[in-house]
């Protein structure tokens, strides 16, 4: 194995006992990146520069001989919609194509307090609307187990870089399934934890009562020690739970031995993929002989969630997005007329198709006379979703589903439909609109790409489902496989 | 026909807040362009907003002191527009759950004390400033932006449509500004725009119920101006109905130049705000227990300071009632008062001298030198019979202007009374002498004629004279 393959607790341990330098090992992932980075595409901007001085700093406290933390100098990339002091912040678009933020996001700093080594900021969807990293101002990622298919989205690059070695963990960002559906297709482990659990604060806002932070990494142990760090409450983010700080490494225990498990059958009909059914099914069973309690259950609302989702968030980008207007930074046209004309122009010429659909829906949506019939009444919905979850967990520890309902699509396959993209959320969709944590872990892997299976848990059930996930983990092999590349 | 004017007002005043309301930069008025600003301020992509608390505390104080329902729930919303004095192209504001609802104000009119309901105070973040470059707006080739004042925290405050004439409207304006200071939650100075008013005004048949179709003013800059533009409005609306026409619904701008309203937009024309919850804040829940300590923490109010004034001190209404306008002026009365116990004197002293020279002046009270220690001493020399009332007018003048203390003044301009006989009687002599006729005249009946005699010994001694011992010497030799 190369050092690029390995995981973060392999790779502290390696660190700690002096065995590799930070700096040998951040070389070792630039090498990568330069070996495969033409046919992925993962970042939009690397920082290699940055990320080699970042290394030498966590060698010379190795060498002092101080304890770092288990996050210390590991190579890791960063999804572009997340603010990096001084460093191009672009959500992949063209309207921030040049945009440097003054200042850092809340993970960012944590990451920093952790001694983080960024390569670079990861491709995405544009303003992280899209499930295959298609409409990137900057062109597509390309998933690694399979060059002519996409690797998910809107995390795609995040996902990507982690499955390749072209970094080590990421951070991406969930609003309808945007970590665990590019997980799954690059055969990661993407958790989405309890919104409120991990601060937005500079995160650049697509739908912000849904939009969460999460880490993908390549198994389960790596995750929760990226959890341990970017967790926590923040007061600069007025929906930041307020907690003590909890130990996400406690809940690596392999034991599901009385873990009730339900299997909501809405996530296993027609549209999902028999190779996606099948190797789903036989996680839930491997676990089940694990001496967890599986049975089916019903969640009558699901069928819902897509359309609620398709109201409440595009009604909060539009009024996200519209700061973008030209005037103070990013892309500004120069042939404006008049002030009107400029603001017309610059996001005319700044935005792409599908940003610009879902800007126009949402203010169709919120218009005077629309907002009863859709906004208040999706609000509504949203509760049924939310509460029909929580009736549920009364009854089981963990909900499992399949995370994507098909196995990787080809680029192309679906950018003229949307309708076909927006299905590729639907098993993800439900859990941001209640609220609550989910976890992609690999589970299969067939001659088109990797299969992921979703493990939902209750509001701040994070070390439940970890715990599940790690045990499924111990008992596969699916988390060691790498992408012939 | 003869018209009734219905008017209600919109009233934004900036909170005296140290702090911005989702931010830590100041609200510290001027500033050079954008030095008050940070990234959350600015609307950066990925800032997040978070209440300050003070505001929530000043909004609720004003709810109470104005007599509001403070809310248990409220939440604030996103209105969207696009202006560049507006970075994140939506204002934070309150929609359909404001902190305050159904308070009111009560106005003195002529014929007794009437009532101005409040429909709902809520708080909102201020926009920027936008400086336009050369010519007229339309066609400036440039306009800057300065975001200094962008998340000022603001209450707006909305009337009922109860005001029935310009002049109430000013009452009621100079009345919200007045509780407003007392309870200090902003300073209202209406030039610096701490303190903004915008009106909503119809006019209809007398008799008639229904509402006739208003117009919404801006730009009302003054008292007066709210006044005149008020006036002038409603002359209009009135015009345009008497020649049969249709007032139009539409938001008209006072030009204070040319004493006119301008139509700025059409109801066609009006934006569509599209308000939605701001996923970004929590609904607010305001404890019960926290209200009540804001309620017992208030300050005495202008009416029950008034009523107090009367009561204690014996004054005319007229005089409590300007007495008590500003809490500054009603502390700097009863400041005198403590140390000269003569509240009808110190009363005619303030309302008459003291707020004449403000108003000459241009100065606010607390921008001046002079204080109620300069004022005791000058009215106990007064009493004491050291230098006449005439005088003391002269004396309080050389103070308020260069601060010194009042017998510092007589001591150096030589401005004692002279109340001693031996100096008075030849001056006195000398006047009878030349004043021949008004002592016929006085002698004759016309009790007139001795002011006439008076007057000219003061004059003689320059107002130093003291004038019951010169009507007395008079009286002793005609």
């Amino acid at each position: 194995m190369k050092l690029y393959d390995l995981t973060i607790h392999e790779l502290h341990d390696k660190l700690v006992k002096k065995e590799v330098s930070s700096e040998e090992l951040t070389k070792a992932v630039l090498d990568r990146v330069d070996e495969v980075e033409n046919s992925v595409h993962s970042y939009v901007t690397l920082t290699k520069e940055l990320a080699l001085e970042q290394a030498r700093q966590v060698d010379k406290k190795i060498a002092a001989g101080e304890k770092i933390s288990p996050l210390a100098g590991i190579p890791a990339a960063i999804k572009d919609n997340m603010c990096t002091k001084g460093v191009t912040t672009t959500c992949s678009s063209k309207i921030l194509h040049n945009f440097k933020p003054p200042y850092d996001a809340t993970v960012v700093n944590k990451l920093n307090g952790n001694d983080l080594v960024m390569v670079g900021k990861a491709n995405m969807d544009e303003f992280a609307m899209g499930s295959s990293t298609e409409t990137s101002y900057f062109g597509p990622t390309r998933n690694p187990w399979n060059l002519k298919a996409v690797p998910g989205g809107s995390s795609g690059g995040a996902s990507a870089a982690v499955s390749c070695g072209e970094a080590i963990y990421s951070l991406g960002s969930d609003t309808g399934g945007s970590i665990r559906q590019p997980a799954a297709f690059c055969g990661v482990v993407g958790l989405k934890p309890t919104y409120g659990l991990v601060s937005r604060f500079g995160l650049v806002a697509f739908a912000s009562s849904l939009d969460q932070i999460g880490p993908f990494t390549k198994d389960v142990t790596d995750n929760a020690l990226v959890m341990n760090a970017i967790a926590g409450h923040d007061n600069l983010d007025s929906t930041s739970i307020n907690l003590q700080p909890e130990d996400y490494t406690k809940s690596l225990v392999n034991d599901v031995k009385g873990l009730k498990i339900g299997i909501p059958k809405e996530y296993f009909i027609e549209g999902i993929e028999p190779e996606v059914r099948e190797n789903v099914m036989k996680g839930i069973r491997l676990l089940e002989s694990l001496g967890a309690h599986c049975e089916e259950t019903s969640l009558p609302h699901t069928e819902h969630a897509l359309p609620v989702y398709y109201i409440i968030a595009p009604c909060e980008a539009s009024s996200n997005l519209a700061r973008y207007d030209g005037v103070r930074y990013g892309f500004s046209t120069e042939e404006a007329e008049d002030l009107i004309d400029s603001y017309k122009k610059s996001r005319s010429q700044g935005f792409g198709a599908e940003v610009k659909r879902r800007i126009m829906l949402g203010t169709y949506a919120l218009s005077s006379g629309y907002y009863d019939a859709y906004y208040l009444k999706a609000q509504k919905v949203r509760t049924l979703i939310k509460n029909e979850f929580e009736e549920a967990f009364k009854k089981y520890d963990v909900l499992i589903t399949p995370t994507a309902p098909t196995v990787p699509f080809e680029i192309g396959a679906k950018t003229e439909d949307p309708l076909a993209m927006y299905m590729s959320d639907i098993c993800t969709i439900p859990i941001n609109i209640a609220g609550i944590p989910a976890i992609s872990i690999p589970c299969g892997h067939t001659s088109t790409g990797p299969i992921g299976m979703q493990i939902i848990g209750k509001s701040l059930a994070e070390s439940t489902i970890l715990r599940a996930a790690y045990t499924f983990e111990q008992n596969t092999d699916f988390h060691k496989k790498r992408p012939n590349l | 026909m003869s018209y009734e004017i219905v008017i209600g007002l919109e009233v934004h005043v900036e909170l005296a807040t140290k702090s911005k309301i989702f931010c830590g930069c100041t609200t510290e008025f001027g500033g050079a362009p954008n030095t008050h600003t940070c990234p959350i301020c600015l609307g950066m992509p990925g800032v997040l907003p978070v209440l300050n608390k003070s505001v929530l505390e000043y909004a609720t104080r004003a709810g109470l002191a104005l007599k509001c329902e403070i809310a248990e729930f409220s939440k604030f919303d996103r209105k969207n527009y696009f202006y560049p004095d507006l970075p994140k192209a939506y204002q934070i504001s309150q929609y359909d759950l404001p902190i305050c609802t159904q308070g009111h104000i009560d106005i003195q009119l002529g014929d007794g004390i009437k009532k101005i309901g409040i429909t709902r105070i809520h708080m909102e973040e201020d926009a920027g400033k936008l400086l336009h470059g050369e010519g007229a707006l339309d066609f400036a080739d440039y306009s800057l932006v300065d975001l200094n004042r962008t998340g000022v925290p603001l209450i707006e405050i909305v009337s009922e449509p109860d005001i029935r004439s310009p002049e109430e409207a000013r009452l009621y304006l100079e009345k919200l500004k007045s509780i407003l200071q007392y309870i200090e939650v902003s300073d209202c100075k209406m030039q610096e725009g701490s303190l903004r008013c915008d009106g909503n005004i119809s006019v209809r048949p007398v008799g008639q119920k229904e509402f006739g179709t208003k117009t919404e003013l801006k730009n009302m800059n003054s008292f007066k101006a709210l006044e005149k533009a008020l006036e002038y409005e409603a002359k209009r609306q009135i015009e345009v109905l008497e020649d049969g026409g249709k007032i139009k619904q539409e938001t008209r701008r006072w030009d204070e130049a040319r004493g006119v309203t301008i139509a700025m937009r059409g109801k066609e024309e009006a934006h569509d705000y599209r308000y939605f919850p701001d996923p970004d804040l929590v609904p607010i829940i305001i404890d019960r227990g926290w209200v009540a300590e804001i309620e017992n923490n208030l300050p005495e109010l202008p009416e029950a300071k008034k009523e107090r004034f009367v009561n204690q001190y014996s004054l005319p209404e007229y005089d409590a009632d300007i007495l008590t306008i500003s809490r500054r002026l009603a502390d700097f009365y009863e400041e005198i008062v403590n140390g000269f116990n003569n509240p009808k004197v110190v009363s005619n002293w303030v309302m008459g001298e003291l707020l004449r020279i403000l108003k000459d002046e241009g100065k606010e009270l607390e921008e001046i030198t002079l204080t109620p220690g300069h004022m005791i001493e000058m009215l106990q020399l007064i009493e004491k019979g050291t230098i006449s009332g005439k005088i003391a007018k002269t004396v309080f003048e050389e103070m308020f202007y260069t601060g010194k203390r009042a017998a510092e003044i007589v001591e150096e301009k030589g401005l004692t009374q002279i109340s001693d006989e031996g100096a008075l009687v030849a001056i006195v002599e000398e006047v009878i002498a030349k004043n021949q006729k008004s002592v016929e005249d006085y002698k004759n009946g016309k009790e007139k004629a001795l002011g006439a005699i008076v007057g000219q010994v003061m004059k003689a001694t320059k107002g130093r004279a003291n004038p019951e011992m010169v009507n007395k010497l008079i009286k002793e030799r005609i």
